[in-house]
């Protein structure tokens, strides 16, 4: 590419493709390891057999993970709280976004500087709790989605991205009759379908693997979401055993590895299923929130 | 746009005219003056002795006494050293990853290899923490981790990675940077697609070889975007993340494992130690806002670069 290239070059460049094979294998076969042992029986897990192939193939741990009512609900409610909360935070950002990005809006400094001193300084965790408490949201889904509904940083992407907006479009529109809401609608919305995918990603995949916030302000199981039951399980070994299901007893009691595995498989599906459209728009979304300034 | 005479009528026909921008706006604002500004101003409790009964207006003010508890208390003190050392390791070995890999990544010439190993190693970010500490305890077992296993294969002795003092810091430093090192590059990635190319080929004509063209070609061009990140590192020094440390402690490795964020959490939400945690989070804050702001001093005084 840049002309002649150097004999201690080319030795570099097999060193580096070398490297680079090593470290994507670094980063790969963990996800083998996870898989084999979840397709694999106790005991071959426990005699430490288990690489990067299933030994003593069996489904016996996705049919218990599967035959959990527990997890189940888990992951309806991980379900629940990433699609309404992806809903809420990009409507909630945009609404401020949009309003502020247009010259029009009075006191949009105030609202900006409003935004970066939560950015740069943020509360304890003891005042949110009592917050939290005082509104009666403590076990309750929405203790999960509306503390987080605008994040500030994402917040500073949108407003770039409405700034940059040519003003003509919307001078147009209102030529054409349309009202502010209608500009918005007809207009804002259809131009901005990028900026919604990229950073509805972001959301979406942070309220998939929210923890903190659950540890913090749900314990009942029944608001669990899918994370903490899943650290329920690695914590406390318990792994509860419908006393009907008999065919699990023994296994649940020898070795619950290949269970925690299958449940981890479960837990981590939906991202790696929408993991190359998820490919398309994070990096889009990164250096959009980049070029900010 | 604005006429000097009769400005207030004209500021509120403005307003009026665009009433719906306003309206809008409304809830977004809402959402920040009470789940931001409220818990901001609750913060006074770290000044006051809380009575959860009495509230902010009954409890009674202690002043300082929670910061002078903090720096007698044994374990805060640990905790601060433990904050502290992970942040320096973090910083020291999390920070340059992605540079050194964005560069390499950079250099490679097999387009199909490269999209490969990168949409491989940009993976791992997605995973949650607590999925990530449940993959660790498979692969780090000692008894039947793989890691252990090809340990054993060149005959050294399984090592105890999550049960041991001596491991837990570097178990949560490594498991960031094999978790966001990929994902790190995309913003150097970016910065090394915008350099200009007759660059390069200036340079070779007056005979840089390639280390030197990355030494004085690459790196200056990437030096805005490191500078720009290393300061919001900076700002986290303190805040190494309350959910990556969280998933990895136990019984076993607290001693060296815990950090003020889960300090807070146990002495706080657990033992509910309501205004001394309170202090303690004020005090991370603080010393985050003074390292954002120092850092930014002098980065604006040597590269001209700067958060805001």
């Amino acid at each position: 590419m840049y002309g002649a290239v150097s004999k201690s070059y080319k030795t570099f460049n097999v060193f580096n493709i070398l490297f680079l094979t090593l470290l994507g294998l670094m980063m790969f076969l963990p996800f083998l390891n996870v898989i084999a042992q979840s397709f694999s029986s106790s005991s071959a897990i426990t005699a430490g057999k288990v690489t990067f192939w299933p030994v003593d193939f069996t489904l016996i741990n996705y049919e218990y993970v599967f035959s959990d009512a527990s997890i189940w609900r888990a992951f309806g409610v991980s379900v629940f709280v990433t699609i309404a909360g992806t809903m809420i935070n990009l409507i909630a950002t945009a609404t401020l976004a949009y309003p502020v990005s247009r010259p029009e809006y009075v006191g949009r400094r105030i609202i900006v500087l409003l935004v970066l001193v939560t950015m740069i300084f943020s509360a304890p965790l003891i005042p949110n709790f009592l917050l939290i408490k005082n509104l009666h949201m403590m076990n309750t889904p929405w203790a999960l989605i509306i503390p987080g509904a605008v994040s500030a940083f994402n917040f500073f992407v949108m407003h770039s991205f409405f700034k940059q907006l040519p003003p003509e479009i919307i001078d147009s529109a209102r030529i054409d009759g349309c009202g502010e809401l209608g500009i918005m609608v007809k207009m804002v919305a259809p131009l901005s379908k990028p900026v919604m995918a990229s950073l509805g990603i972001f959301y979406a995949v942070g309220h998939w693997n929210a923890y903190m916030s659950a540890l913090y302000y749900i314990d009942q199981p029944k608001w669990w979401p899918l994370q903490v039951k899943l650290k329920r399980m690695f914590e406390t070994d318990d792994i509860s055993i419908d006393p009907g299901a008999s065919q699990f007893s023994d296994l649940a009691h020898t070795s619950p590895e290949g269970i925690k595995m299958a449940t981890i498989i479960i837990a981590t599906l939906p991202i790696i299923m929408i993991y190359p459209f998820l490919q398309r728009h994070f990096v889009k979304g990164l250096t959009l929130g980049a070029v900010k300034s | 746009m604005k006429r000097k005479t009769n400005k207030d009528n004209g500021i509120w026909r403005l307003i009026w005219k665009y009433k719906a921008l306003y309206l809008i706006s409304i809830p977004s604002i809402l959402y920040f003056l009470i789940f931001k500004y409220i818990p901001l101003g609750g913060s006074i409790i770290a000044f006051q002795d809380y009575n959860i009964f009495k509230g902010f207006s009954g409890s009674d003010w202690v002043g300082f006494a929670h910061f002078a508890e903090m720096f007698k208390h044994y374990d805060f003190l640990r905790i601060l050293n433990n904050t502290v050392l992970i942040g320096l390791y973090d910083l020291i070995f999390s920070f340059p990853a992605p540079i050194i890999l964005a560069i390499l990544l950079n250099e490679l010439r097999l387009v199909m290899f490269k999209r490969v190993i990168q949409t491989v190693v940009y993976m791992p970010h997605f995973l949650s923490w607590v999925v990530i500490a449940g993959m660790s305890v498979a692969i780090l077992s000692p008894t039947t981790g793989v890691l252990n296993q090809l340990l054993v294969l060149f005959g050294i002795d399984p090592l105890y990675f999550l049960g041991d003092n001596s491991y837990i810091r570097g178990v949560l430093v490594g498991s960031g940077i094999w978790r966001d090192t990929g994902y790190g590059t995309i913003l150097y990635l970016a910065a090394l697609a915008g350099i200009n190319p007759e660059l390069y080929e200036a340079a070779q004509i007056d005979g840089a070889n390639r280390w030197k063209q990355t030494l004085r070609i690459t790196l200056p061009a990437l030096l805005p975007t490191i500078m720009i990140l290393f300061l919001l590192h900076i700002g986290k020094f303190l805040d190494f993340g309350f959910e990556r440390v969280w998933v990895f402690l136990n019984a076993l490795n607290t001693e060296n494992g815990e950090i003020l964020d889960t300090y807070i959490y146990r002495a706080g939400l657990l033992s509910q130690q309501y205004g001394y945690t309170t202090a303690v989070g004020l005090f991370k804050s603080v010393v985050g806002l003074v390292l954002v702001m120092m850092g930014n001093l002098f980065s604006r005084k040597t590269t001209g670069e700067s958060l805001y």
